[in-house]
């Protein structure tokens, strides 16, 4: 059995250690907000936190996770930082197809959490990872500076 | 597009378009709608709860551009819905919801908003004229002593009724047949920057998306497709695949070999330990730089020969003082959607479910009746979210394999394509070469302009159009044959070719490189000419003042003419495409080691009346990263019959760090309604490409850009 958390409830799975986390999120405990997009972390629609840090769940192995602290979009609300950015999605109306959206507010959150009031340029270099076919980057960029300013007014 | 799908129509389209008065059939959603008393439903666009709550149901596939959104705005406008008690819903496949730009049920063409511009309106005004009725009746008055605001009816004497308060009888009133609609100076919604009803769910990560159905009993599917059409499975062992722990069957069909399993990494993995020999025919050899050469050889004949989409003049007489000679090209283009392909479906007893993704809803339908055996109304489609469409989803291969696989196999199937298996056997934009002849008087006017078009067929390979007696495929010769340039004498004509590949529907079709052609092109003649790119153009644009007005409005809020900083350089296109007007203005520097920096584009767009400024606003941003991506680096190039390209390390798309600031104006217009979601993708590599001519003199004439030739010498 392969033990880890996912958004603060201990979770156990019978399936293949090297399976990626994805599958298990999406098919085993039916978190499908985590998106499938590239499979080879080229693409970060699968991005979730794991230990807090972004990483793409599509090549995490199951069993490097045994033992760890996952969360996923569906409760990265939860926390002060993932509240904020979620909300500043919602403000400037982030999303078109909506589909890279979970992965681009868990890098985003990932970002924030470790850097308070990020640049421009720190922005791009968290974010590049993730790819958006529709083309929203300028609105994520907002939505995180406004998540940062929300986040440094509240502090 | 639209016209050709509309014209393979003609003959059933007039009798489908019936519209909102269509009653609502039995046993579909509406009816199982958990309200406790009855909703009041007149049509089957809208229904109102006691609850006072609106739900419009939108019969348009949601892939990113705003139509759960638009089609909502437009009949609570009409209806005088309170826009904070309107929801939406996604239509099933049913006739009610054809779009009359093209007689089906489906999405694509940019069409949703002009396709519905009258009858989702008259739905919600026929609604409200209901609702007044009922407000009448109970008050014992006549509808002209009652007027609607946000979700009510005010009595003259200023008594007031909600919606909601009104549905039973409502219910009961005869449903008007030709409703008056609004003076648009009285719109309360449309024109307003509301903002999108599906984003919040699509940020919690709740939007439910095809990849994101769930049903009991599941198996997951993974293909070994094949690369081309018409090459076939000689040979298969499935024994190490039938060993992988979770997989439960092996399916040969007629485009590959599946396996299905418990879940998507068991199947993955049972798929790529598949034996197959495939028999590749004549195609075992099939190269880009074969591809290549027979398209430059068809260009060539269609200087003269061709199927003629357009003749002016006497072009073979005319004798130009310059002579100007070009040949263009680009490649094979992938969609590379973020969500991979993919459709559940289950065909059970004398019917067929399926919850997918799909621009195509309605075709789908009728198709997989007969994939199934069963009636199209046995078919009952769920259109899901759409991650990304740009024409992919239109197609039914993954529907119809789906299917397919469910009902071999007895059992839910969800089909998935991963990232590489769409791309080693895609739909994709077709390539194209196209030579091109110019000639200016000795006042540097233009007075020649004649075009060879090399290009596979969309409309032959689609399914569900044909070419034309005349041979000339609409797609492969739009953007280029209906340009409204003011040139005497003309020749354009089209050369088929079929190098093998499937060939489809991509964000904007034949403009997507037929812009970038002429708009390269015209400045290529500009130059020649002596004179500014924009002034040039608009000498020839007198005709058309929609043209001029966002060529002047780009040019404008870009400071067209005044300096830029170092090393920056300006480039300008403009394009007509699905009834809306672009122009572009791109601001680009060229690093030593030649690669190219977008850093600006100034958009001016002239789309008629709008109904949501900020989607059309995003879409147009959009296009142009769409356009960009394309320009900088999309190519689908082929070696022994096989794709070269297979995830996004090989087929890059734009990342946020090389994101232009770009800005989108809206030209106040009354005219009706143009497309959205392509226009955009046109002008955006023309005006980069011009710009990179101003910045280094090296004109590029095929894309992807080739970044060796712009290094300083």
């Amino acid at each position: 059995m392969i033990n880890f958390q996912v958004n603060g409830h201990p979770v156990s799975l019978d399936a293949d250690p090297d399976m990626p986390l994805l599958w298990a999120l999406r098919e085993d405990l039916q978190l499908t907000g985590t998106k499938f997009g590239c499979g080879q972390a080229l693409c970060g629609a699968c991005t979730v936190h794991v230990n807090g840090a972004a990483v793409r769940a599509c090549r995490t192995p199951l069993s490097s996770v045994i033992g760890q602290q996952v969360t996923t979009i569906e409760g990265v609300g939860a926390s002060h930082v993932g509240k904020a950015v979620q909300a500043a999605w919602v403000k400037v109306d982030v999303p078109q197809c909506g589909y890279c959206q979970p992965g681009q507010v868990m890098s985003a959150c990932a970002l924030l959490a470790h850097k308070k009031s990020p640049s421009a340029g720190d922005i791009d270099a968290a974010m590049s990872g993730n790819l958006c076919r529709c083309g929203t980057y300028a609105q994520i960029r907002a939505a995180i500076q406004d998540a940062a300013h929300v986040l440094a007014k509240g502090a | 597009m639209e016209s050709t799908r509309r014209e393979f129509l003609g003959s059933t389209g007039a009798a489908l378009v019936l519209g909102f008065t269509l009653p609502l059939q039995s046993g579909r959603g509406l009816a199982a709608a958990p309200v406790s008393a009855a909703p009041f439903a007149p049509n089957a666009w809208l229904r109102i709860g006691a609850d006072h709550q609106v739900t419009v149901i939108c019969g348009s596939a949601e892939m990113g551009q705003g139509v759960l959104t638009a089609i909502p705005m437009m009949v609570a406008e009409e209806l005088d819905a309170d826009w904070r008690d309107v929801r939406v819903e996604q239509a099933p496949a049913d006739q009610a919801y054809i779009n009359p730009a093209f007689g089906i049920q489906a999405t694509g063409g940019s069409s949703t908003v002009r396709g519905h511009w009258q009858v989702v309106r008259q739905a919600g005004a026929a609604a409200r004229l209901m609702l007044v009725a009922a407000a009448a009746e109970t008050w014992q008055t006549t509808p002209d002593r009652c007027r609607t605001e946000a979700g009510q009816v005010v009595h003259a004497d200023g008594r007031r009724l909600r919606y909601g308060e009104l549905v039973a009888r409502a219910a009961k009133q005869p449903v008007p047949d030709k409703p008056a609609l609004k003076d648009p100076k009285d719109f309360r919604l449309m024109g307003r920057p509301l903002k999108r009803l599906d984003s919040p769910d699509k940020v919690m990560g709740k939007a439910q998306y095809g990849l994101d159905v769930q049903v009991p009993g599941l198996l997951v599917a993974v293909m070994a497709r094949a690369p081309l059409p018409g090459v076939k499975v000689r040979q298969v062992d499935d024994h190490a695949a039938r060993a992988v722990k979770g997989v439960k069957q092996v399916i040969s069909l007629p485009s590959g070999v599946a396996v299905l399993a418990t879940g998507y990494w068991a199947a993955k993995t049972g798929r790529d330990a598949l034996k197959i020999d495939w028999d590749f025919g004549d195609k075992a050899a099939l190269s880009s730089t074969q591809i290549s050469a027979a398209l430059h050889d068809a260009a060539a004949q269609g200087m003269t020969g061709g199927a003629v989409a357009r003749t002016a003049g006497t072009p073979d007489q005319v004798k130009p003082a310059t002579l100007l000679d070009a040949v263009y090209e680009v490649p094979y283009l992938a969609h590379a959607c973020m969500e991979p392909m993919n459709c559940t479906a289950w065909v059970r007893e004398g019917e067929v479910e399926i919850w997918a993704g799909t621009q195509s809803q309605g075709p789908v339908q009728g198709i997989l009746g007969q994939v199934a055996s069963v009636q199209p109304g046995k078919v009952k489609v769920n259109t899901m979210m759409l991650g990304g469409g740009f024409g992919r989803r239109f197609a039914p291969d993954f529907v119809i394999d789906a299917t397919l696989l469910s009902k071999i196999s007895g059992a839910p199937v969800k089909l998935i394509f991963s990232r590489e298996d769409d791309m080693a056997a895609g739909y994709f934009r077709p390539a194209s070469v196209v030579q091109l002849r110019g000639g200016l008087d000795d006042k540097g006017r233009p007075v020649l302009l004649q075009a060879g078009v090399a290009t596979p067929s969309i409309m032959a390979a689609s399914g569900f159009m044909k070419l034309p007696p005349s041979g000339v495929d609409v797609q492969a010769v739009e953007g280029l044959a209906d340009h409204v340039y003011d040139i005497p004498h003309q020749r354009m004509a089209y050369v088929r070719q079929e190098p093998g590949p499937q060939v489809w529907f991509w964000r904007s079709v034949g403009h997507s490189q037929n812009s970038f052609f002429l708009e390269s092109f015209i400045d290529e003649m500009a130059h020649a000419a002596k004179q500014d790119p924009y002034a040039f153009r608009r000498s020839l644009l007198s005709g058309s003042p929609r043209h001029l007005g966002v060529l002047d409005l780009a040019a404008k809020r870009a400071n067209w003419g005044t300096p830029l900083p170092a090393g920056r350089h300006r480039g300008i296109a403009v394009v007509q495409s699905f009834g809306t007007y672009v122009a572009e203005v791109a601001e680009v520097s060229v690093a030593a080691d030649g690669t190219p920096k977008v850093h600006r584009v100034v958009a001016a767009v002239d789309c008629g009346q709008t109904v949501n400024p900020e989607i059309i606003r995003r879409q147009i941003e959009g296009a142009i990263v769409f356009g960009l991506s394309a320009a900088l680096y999309g190519q689908i190039s082929y070696q022994d019959g096989r794709v070269q390209q297979s995830n996004f390390h090989d087929y890059p798309v734009l990342r946020m760090s090389e994101m232009p600031v770009v800005e989108v104006h809206i030209v106040p217009s009354m005219e009706a309604p143009g497309g959205i979601g392509e226009p955009g993708t046109p002008p955006l590599a023309p005006a980069v490409a011009n710009a990179l001519f101003a910045a280094t003199g090296r004109r590029l004439r095929k894309l992807p850009f080739d970044t060796q030739a712009l290094k300083k010498a």
